[in-house]
This record gives C-alpha cells, sequence and structure tokens, in this order.
C-alpha cells in the first residue's frame, strides 16, 4: 500500500513539523502588525515570512438568515516550520517591529534537538552551556561577615588594593636578595633568572579571537581595556583568542594589556613573529590553548562564512575556508613536549620577559598538568576554563555535556598546591561560568576565596557590552554561524554596523567600573582590603552539605 | 579585643608590672584569660640562663608520662619552679603548673643554637602532642631563659592565683596579654604569646586574613608551623618565618605583613628587594585589625599595626625602661615617671623598635625605609 504522505497521495502533513516541536514560538498579532516587513527582513534565521492567506467570511444582515461568502486576502507573518530554519528566540523581530506585535516565546516542550541533526551532522552552534539552573558559584555566599570583634572596612573610605599577580613567583627562599646597611637589595651576583610577573585586575578578559568576533566588537573592547589601564588606574588584561592581533596593536604601545593566545592552528602567528621585532611593549603574557570550557577536547572552528579579507590576511590563509584547529597541538605527543617545550619556545621568543601559561579545559585531569607545571619554573600560571565557558562554535553536545564545573576543580588545585607549598608561585585562573546570571563581582570574588588568582569572563562582557542575546535556553547561538544580531560575532558588514564599537568601550568601563566597587563591597565586611583573599576559604559557605563537603567550606542554612 | 601590656627593662621586673597596667585596661577584655610570656629572667633563674626551660601545665597523670619522656630523650632536671597556687573563685586550677630548667642531652651539648633549638622545638613539640589529646600536659615554650605561664580567668585573679605578686619571679622583659575572647574556643593553647624558638608575639584583633595565611605556614615544611587555635599564632610563626628561617632584617616584617603599594615601593631604597619580597611572600599579608607587640631572640621589643591601624597602640618610658601598651594608661601604671610628651603612637607605617636591655626606642618608617 502506498503510503499516504506521498506527493499527491495524501493531504494529513504527517512528515512535516507543528510548531510544538520549535524552541521558540512567534506570537504574532494580527491586531497591532502594520505589515511594514522589518521582522521577517531582520530575522536572522528567515524563521518568519510574509505569507498571503486566503481567508472565506461568511456574513449575513437582516431579520432572515441569508449567508453570504465573502472571499478575501490578508497579509500574515507566518513561522515556517523547517529545523533549518527554526526560530532561535533572539528577538531581533520585537526589537525592530514599531507595535510591539511580534515576540518569539519560548516552549519549553519542543523537541528540537531529536530534529537537529539533518544530514546525519548534530547539532553546531555557538553560545554557552544550556542549563539554566543556578551554578555552584550563585550558590556561594559570603558568611563571614566583620561586625564587632574585627571591624568591617569602608568600601568608600578605606584603601582598596584589588590586583593580582600574572606570572610565576619565586619561593621565598630562593629570592636573590643580599644585605647591605641592614636594609636588602637585589643581589645580581647570584645570576639567578627572576621570572616576569605582571600585577593585574583580578577579572581578565578571555579568549575571543579576531574572527569570532566582528571587528567592531575587538575594537570596543581592546579600546576599553586601554581606558580602563590608562586612564582609570585598573589594569586590566583582555586575552587575544587563537587568530593573532590587528597588526597595528601588535607595534603599539597598547601591547602590553593584551595576553597573545597561541592555539593548535597556530593562526595569526606568522604576522606576530613578524612583528615581535617592532614590538615597542611586551604583551602582558603568552596563553597557550590546550584546551576551552565550552569544547573541552575539541578544536577551534572558524566557519568559512567568517574568514573574510581582514580575518585571512591576520591569519594568514585564504578567503572563506573553514578554519578548524585540531584539539591538541599536532607537532607534540607528551605533557613534556607539548607543555615544557612550548612554554620555553614562547619564553625564549620575548627573552623571558614575558610570562607564558596554559590554558586547559575544565577536567578531572587538571591536577595532572597541575603538577607537571608546579615543576616547572617557567609555567607562569594555569587557566583553567570550566564546563560553562563559553564558544563562537561548537557541537552541541561538547557545549553542554562535556567538561567540569569550575568551582571544584579550581579548588581541588589549589588545594593542591597548598599541599605542595606552592599556592603562591603558580598563579589559577579560573573561567567558565562567570557571571552566568550577571553576579560578576560576587562570581569573582568565590572562585577567589576558593583559590583562583583571577579570572576569566568571556560571555559576560558580550552580554554586558554588547548585548548579546544569548542565555541557557539556547537563545539565538548563532555565533557560529557569522548572521549575530547584534554585530558582535560576525564579519559582515551589514550586520556589524549595527554595532557601535565606541559604545562598547563605553560599557566595558562601566562594567569593570561597577565590579570594582562590588568587589569592594564584598571584601570590606569581610575585613579585607590590603591584599586579594585568595585562598580565605573560611569567608564562604553553602547551601549544600556535600558540596560543602567537596569545596572544603562551610555549610550553611 | 584584647589587651596588650609589656615592659621591657635594664633593671629585673616583677610580671606583676604589665599585669596592673592591664587591670587599667580592663574595659578592653572580658577576663577570658591571661597569658604571660618572661624574658631574660632573674632570681633563681639568672645564673641558669643558658639552660633550656621548659614551661607548662600537666595532669597528675600527665607528669608521669612528661617525665619518663624527658628523662628518654636525654634531658635531665637541673631545676624546677612551680608558683603557689592561691585558690582563686572561678579559676579551675590544673594539677601542677611548671617551669623546669633542663640540661641538654650529652649528645647536644656542644651542638650550634640552631640545632639546640630544633631539638628544644621537636621535644615541644612531641610533649604537646602526647599531652593535647587528653589535656593531660600542655607546653607552653621550651628555651632558655624563657617562661611562659598561662590559665583562663581574669588577669589579675590569674596572677593572685599563681602568686606572682608574692613570689620572686622576675624579668627583664614580660608580655602580658588579657584575652577577649573572639571567635575561638576558650582554650589555654588560643591564649597569648605565642613563643617559638625565641621569637615571642602577642596580638589584639581578629585576623581576617587567617586561612590562606595559617595555610602558608603550615606548608612550608616546617614543624614548628602548627597550632593555630588562635588566629594570632600566625603572627608569631610569620616573625620567626621571615627573621630567622629567610634572614630578614627584623623591620621586614613589617614590610611582609602590610607591604607598601607598587608605587610607595618604588621610593623605598632596595625597591628591586622589595617588589619580589612582596610578591613572595603575599600570602602573608594581614588585613587587620591588629596591633602586635613581640620580642626577637635579642632581648629587642617592638611593636607594629596593620596598614590601616585599626588597632590603637603607644610606647612610653625612659631609658632604660618602655613599656608597649594597647594604651597609655597601661603605659602610665608601668612607667609612670617619664616624659608623656615623648610618648610613641605608632602610624600605618611605623614600627617601634626598643634596642635590647631598653637601652633606646627607635620609629622605624616603612615609607622611608628607615628609623
Amino acid at each position: 500500500m502506498e503510503p499516504a504522505t506521498r506527493p499527491g497521495i495524501g493531504l494529513d502533513h504527517n512528515h512535516q513539523l507543528s510548531l510544538r516541536e520549535f524552541p521558540y514560538i512567534i506570537r504574532w498579532r494580527d491586531d497591532r502588525c502594520k505589515r511594514c516587513g522589518k521582522c521577517t527582513a531582520v530575522c536572522p534565521v528567515k524563521a518568519i515570512v510574509p505569507a498571503v492567506k486566503g481567508a472565506r467570511t461568511v456574513t449575513s444582515e437582516g431579520p432572515v438568515p441569508t449567508p453570504k461568502a465573502v472571499r478575501s486576502i490578508t497579509h500574515v507573518v507566518e513561522q515556517v516550520t523547517d529545523m533549518e530554519r527554526y526560530c532561535t528566540g533572539c528577538g531581533a523581530c520585537t526589537l525592530v517591529c514599531p507595535n510591539e506585535a511580534i515576540e518569539p516565546e519560548y516552549n519549553q516542550q519542543n523537541k528540537f534537538l531529536h530534529y537537529k541533526n539533518k544530514g546525519g551532522d548534530g547539532y553546531k552552534r555557538g553560545g554557552r552551556r544550556n542549563d539554566p539552573s543556578i551554578s555552584t558559584l550563585d550558590r556561594l555566599k559570603f558568611t563571614r561577615i566583620s561586625m564587632l570583634t574585627d571591624p568591617a572596612l569602608d568600601a568608600g573610605r578605606h584603601e582598596f588594593r584589588i590586583r593580582s599577580l600574572l606570572g610565576r613567583i619565586m619561593r621565598p627562599e630562593d629570592l636573590p636578595l643580599a644585605a647591605e646597611g641592614g636594609n636588602l637589595v637585589l643581589d645580581k651576583k647570584k645570576n639567578i633568572f627572576v621570572p616576569p610577573v605582571r600585577e593585574i585586575y583580578p577579572i581578565m578578559i578571555g579568549s575571543m579571537s579576531v574572527g569570532a568576533l566582528s571587528p567592531p566588537m575587538w575594537e570596543g573592547l581592546a579600546m576599553g581595556v586601554a581606558y580602563l589601564n590608562e586612564v582609570e588606574g585598573l589594569p586590566v588584561v583582555m586575552a587575544s583568542g587563537e587568530g593573532g592581533m590587528p597588526p597595528r596593536l601588535l607595534r603599539s604601545k597598547y601591547l602590553k594589556y593584551f595576553i597573545i593566545q597561541i592555539a593548535s592552528g597556530y593562526f595569526g602567528w606568522d604576522e606576530i613573529i613578524h612583528a615581535l621585532p617592532h614590538m615597542v611593549e611586551d604583551p602582558a603574557a603568552i596563553e597557550i590553548k590546550y584546551g576551552q570550557g565550552a569544547k573541552p577536547g575539541d578544536g577551534g572552528l572558524l566557519m568559512a562564512q567568517k574568514v573574510l579579507k581582514l580575518i585571512a590576511k591576520i591569519r594568514g590563509v585564504p578567503q572563506f575556508i573553514d578554519l578548524s584547529s585540531p584539539p591538541t597541538h599536532q607537532t607534540k605527543y607528551s605533557i613534556e613536549e607539548a607543555v615544557a617545550k612550548m612554554i620555553q619556545s614562547m619564553s625564549m621568543a620575548w627573552g623571558f620577559r614575558v610570562p607564558v601559561y596554559p590554558k586547559i579545559s575544565g577536567t578531572k585531569t587538571a591536577k595532572a598538568v597541575l603538577n607537571n607545571l608546579a615543576r616547572n619554573p617557567y609555567a607562569a600560571a594555569l587557566s583553567i576554563d570550566g564546563e560553562d565557558g563559553g564558544t563562537g562554535a561548537a557541537y552541541n553536545v561538547s557545549m553542554d555535556k562535556m567538561g567540569h564545573p569550575i568551582a571544584s576543580n579550581i579548588r581541588e588545585c589549589y588545594l593542591d598546591l597548598v599541599k605542595q607549598g606552592k599556592q603562591n608561585e603558580l598563579p589559577l585562573i579560573a573561567a567558565g561560568g562567570v557571571g552566568k546570571r550577571g553576579n560578576l563581582a560576587a562570581n569573582a570574588a568565590a572562585l577567589i576565596m576558593l583559590g583562583a588568582s583571577a579570572v576569566s569572563i568571556g560571555k559576560y562582557i558580550m552580554q554586558s557590552a554588547a548585548d548579546c542575546f544569548g542565555d541557557e535556553y539556547n537563545r539565538c547561538s548563532l555565533c557560529n554561524t557569522g548572521k549575530c544580531p547584534r554585530g558582535i560575532t560576525t564579519q559582515d558588514p551589514k550586520l556589524y554596523r549595527r554595532l557601535d564599537s565606541d559604545r562598547v568601550a563605553e560599557r566595558v568601563v562601566e562594567v569593570f567600573k561597577a565590579a570594582d566597587v562590588e568587589l569592594r563591597k564584598i571584601f570590606a565586611p569581610m575585613g579585607r582590603s590590603t591584599e586579594l583573599p585568595i585562598g580565605m576559604s573560611d569567608g564562604l559557605s553553602i547551601d549544600d552539605k556535600a558540596m560543602a563537603e567537596r569545596l572544603g567550606i562551610s555549610y550553611a542554612c | 579585643m584584647c589587651r596588650l601590656a609589656a615592659v621591657t627593662s635594664r633593671e629585673y621586673i616583677s610580671p606583676m608590672e604589665p599585669i596592673l597596667a592591664l587591670e587599667t585596661m580592663k574595659e578592653g577584655h572580658d577576663g577570658s584569660g591571661l597569658g604571660l610570656t618572661l624574658k631574660d629572667l632573674g632570681g633563681a633563674f639568672e645564673k641558669l640562663k643558658k639552660y633550656p626551660v621548659l614551661s607548662g601545665i600537666c595532669s597528675n597523670s600527665g607528669k608521669k608520662v612528661l617525665d619518663d619522656f624527658m628523662k628518654k630523650q636525654g634531658f635531665k632536671l637541673k631545676h624546677e619552679w612551680n608558683p603557689k597556687i592561691k585558690p582563686v573563685k572561678d579559676i579551675a586550677a590544673h594539677d601542677h603548673y611548671f617551669a623546669r630548667v633542663y640540661d641538654y642531652p650529652a649528645a647536644y651539648k656542644n651542638k650550634p643554637m640552631e640545632e639546640k633549638e630544633d631539638l628544644l622545638m621537636n621535644t615541644r613539640l612531641a610533649v604537646r602532642k602526647s599531652g593535647e589529646p587528653d589535656e593531660s600536659i600542655f607546653a607552653f615554650s621550651f628555651y632558655p631563659d624563657v617562661i611562659t605561664l598561662k590559665e583562663v580567668g581574669d588577669p589579675l585573679q590569674v596572677a593572685e592565683f599563681f602568686g606572682l605578686d608574692k613570689d620572686g619571679l622576675k624579668a627583664k622583659i614580660v608580655l602580658a596579654q588579657g584575652r577577649q575572647n573572639t571567635n575561638y574556643a576558650i582554650y589555654l593553647y588560643a591564649c597569648h604569646p605565642f613563643f617559638i624558638q625565641g621569637y615571642c608575639s602577642m596580638t589584639n584583633g581578629e585576623n581576617t586574613a587567617f586561612v590562606p595565611i595559617r595555610e602558608f605556614l603550615s606548608s612550608r615544611g616546617f614543624p614548628g608551623y602548627m597550632g593555630y587555635n588562635s588566629d594570632s599564632e600566625v603572627f608569631t610563626h610569620i616573625l620567626h618565618y621571615t627573621t630567622r628561617q629567610l634572614g630578614f632584617p627584623l623591620q621586614y616584617y613589617k614590610d611582609v605583613i602590610t607591604p607598601l603599594k607598587a608605587t610607595e615601593i618604588e621610593k623605598r631604597p632596595g625597591a628591586g628587594a622589595l617588589r619580589l619580597i612582596k610578591q613572595s611572600l603575599r600570602p602573608l599579608c594581614i588585613d587587620g585589625p591588629n596591633m602586635i607587640i613581640g620580642f626577637t631572640p635579642d632581648g629587642a621589643c617592638f611593636m607594629v599595626h596593620d596598614s590601616k591601624k585599626l588597632r590603637p597602640g603607644v610606647v612610653g618610658g625612659v631609658k632604660g625602661k618602655y613599656a608597649l601598651m594597647s594604651e597609655e594608661c597601661g603605659v602610665d601604671s608601668a612607667v609612670p615617671k617619664r616624659d608623656r610628651s615623648k610618648d610613641i603612637f605608632p602610624m600605618k607605617y611605623d614600627m617601634v623598635i626598643v634596642s635590647p636591655q631598653a637601652e633606646e626606642v627607635k620609629v622605624w618608617n616603612q615609607l622611608h625605609g628607615q628609623a
């Protein structure tokens, strides 16, 4: 028997999807819509289209029923039921609608992931882990409040030094010191290598590449960072991500505020190496990327549609080709090679004047890497990116299911260093979900008290500085496609002209200044102002006994 | 907030002097304990200066354990001082309070002082460990020419309890602390002053940076960095670590616990060294509110504050006798005849150092790196 759904045979629409399967359903109000067409034009995925519908209205006038059928044509905005053009919920339509006639609504019953694998390929996207539950970081509370026995400090009056160190810090016993007239001076005769150490602000902007980000976004972040350093006196640093840096910036005095990343694709390094003799400042640090929280064990990916002229030039590749970085550094085969030699090479490139550290994704094996670094006197830090880290492009399964939460990962690494007495020698940088629900300062402070020397942010700054639509309900998540409706993660001038780099820079400054105030408001009542309270775990509590035990902090309810 | 009273003198003084000074500052402590450390001992101890003195408390059963242990270690008892206990209401007496002078085991007699110090500390720790679970033995200090007494109660009552007003016990340096219990249990090992290998200090105020400092010290691999029943014990150990272990001059204690800002460091002589010290000893930075009084093995006494000066402190006296106190009234009690206009109220950059034998007092300024 022929299936009823074959064309021409049946009309029951069986193999078609209903809107109930889709993650977002467009709520369109006929009575408000003036049919201007702005929403359908702006939709980055063409999930809505203008459509023409025929209507048949039966009317009757007078005391006796005399039905009359009137046929008319109406124009509507219609949501398509094609999974390739699913509504991402970004809400760009709502923004442009002059009459508030349209809005996407999250559909909890959606079966999106059941269908988003057409052609036998898994669902790829940008964004973050789609887990809207409250993270461990947001459950941590600051419960040691100074009041009477130890008066609280005044966040407005006392001097606060919210600074951290990035770089390998020497053991006190190894310092090249000599006594001279009752004072200590540097003993240059000892000819001991003193590793470079930078004083930085403990919240840094994590690696997001030129290429992943649009020119105005990257530029806006960079301008904001430079302003924070030069005008506000906040030594905020920003990591480049893989893919090099604008050539002019490499040769400018502002390079000192940037951490240059090298990853497994080595994109952009031809340009960087050639710029080396012309550099007037050293970069803040070099970050060697071995992994990232959003897609642990997976390489980087810049999709062809984002590889436009500028990006191709910076990265030294042809235009419009997929740029994938392998999951590991292919020239290396063991941790000794991958880490030690890479650190050595990078250090050597800048005459051992620049801290060089690896970044890994959160993992159960973090301690193994840590211990390797602890034994390497040239390793400047370890950056760990937890599972809540975001990305420009990855498989959904990598983002949602792979990786390790940052809180316990950073804590166990810190306590491992404490056991070895090296907690001050190798700074830990924590990332992945910092500011996930907007609590930037609180999350940062909590991680610092668990043992991090600094934290790194990505998604948070995209949202707060450039109004990224993304959230933990898979809203938008189009970063990989080059169709970012906000102009943040696109190389399409039509899209990125929506973003004003000056405004991004302004917001970056506001965000850091506000975080600085909030950090004071956290540290002051805890009686801390002079030094960053790294590892001050007695200040923290959590409302879950198992978590408290795992983190080695107190339980409070 | 505790109250601190220290007197350093060229002549031997009675420990009652700083205790009476504490009494004048009574509003500031709640009588939850008295700790006393005496250095440069007089009276019967004057002729025994080179022999180590084990100070502590034990029960009857603990006494036997202690006797056997010390004998086994090769220490020979040369002299024992016990306070004549006068029962006082509210103070539950332990069985034995003692300061025992021992001769070194034969193998150590000609060893350098550093090795002797390690032996004494390890012995004290072993004694402490054996008596800690059942509280049968408390060992506070074991070092030549130093006695430590501690008991829970009002300082003046404790002094009466020990009969210090009638006893001939004398010393040239006496540190006394009237304890205001804060967040920690009332426990003898939580009572200041704390002592380790010739270094002693007492503090008032909470130590908000306690946990990272404790973790840093505990992970130095030095057996004496333990205990921490009080958050103030770390101040003594930082003193020991920076001066004895790292060999820094005493004033660098200030640079370690309250480091200067980067811009201030640049203006200090030896800025390069200071920058590295600040980085490497970052976890030892305190945040107050604290005032610390202490002494070093050579008999120098000092007073230092947290960088915000959130606790008071005053040093006053005459050549040959200086008082380092929480409050002016304490100095008035200990050294009434002095020029009060010369009293020193150290500010946030200052470290007051009284030289051995109370010869002179100097205020070392951290900002300028000189006195």
